[in-house]
């Protein structure tokens, strides 16, 4: 298990202009749905955009405390 | 990761257009995720290859590490990296996965 705060934290601290959206699917904390808005993803196919994020995520993921994370990222408008 | 075991991706990526290393197999997927992935590729009437992982637990480790991806499905074609459910359902949403499956 780990929080959606923590899971907002990571994801943050990696890519530094983040806007995260993490939503508890089941309320016990392994199964989530996050949404994820950065200037980051400008210019990258989506494949490297969720790479991005889960390597925000690193063993977390997978065999780890998060179970599954539909993931959605947008990329930010402005500057980037 | 085994040369063996890194050999053996290779030739069944280099062997098989389209590949699909999913939890379960397209008939019994055993991970919603892996399910909508078969739904697609169904959708799609493309040819494809369904490796379950859950069998096959060393493999499993090794994907992992072979396309640094750390979750499952992942779909393979032409022996690149497409992505996830996500990112599969998404460039299905889009009609890019049309253009790559060539359908």
């Amino acid at each position: 298990m780990m929080s959606a705060d923590e899971i907002r934290r990571r994801i943050e601290t990696a890519l530094g202009d983040a806007k995260v959206e993490v939503v508890d699917l089941t309320g016990t904390e392994d199964h989530y749905q996050a949404t994820v808005t950065s200037a980051r993803f400008r210019g990258l196919p989506l494949l490297d955009q969720h790479r991005l994020v889960y390597q925000a995520l690193g063993d977390a993921l997978g065999e780890g405390p998060i179970h599954a994370l539909t993931l959605r990222t947008v990329t930010a408008e402005g500057q980037g | 990761m085994d040369d063996t075991v890194r050999q053996h991706i290779e030739k069944t990526l280099s062997d098989n257009d389209v590949v699909l290393y999913m939890k379960g197999s397209r008939s019994i997927p055993r991970c919603g995720f892996s399910a909508q992935v078969v739904e697609i590729l169904e959708r799609h009437q493309t040819k494809y290859l369904d490796v379950d992982v859950l069998s096959e637990p060393e493999l499993r480790t090794s994907i992992k590490e072979f396309s640094g991806w750390p979750t499952f499905p992942q779909l393979y074609v032409k022996g690149r990296l497409v992505g996830g459910c996500d990112v599969v359902s998404e460039l299905d949403r889009t009609g890019e996965l049309s253009t790559l499956l060539g359908t």
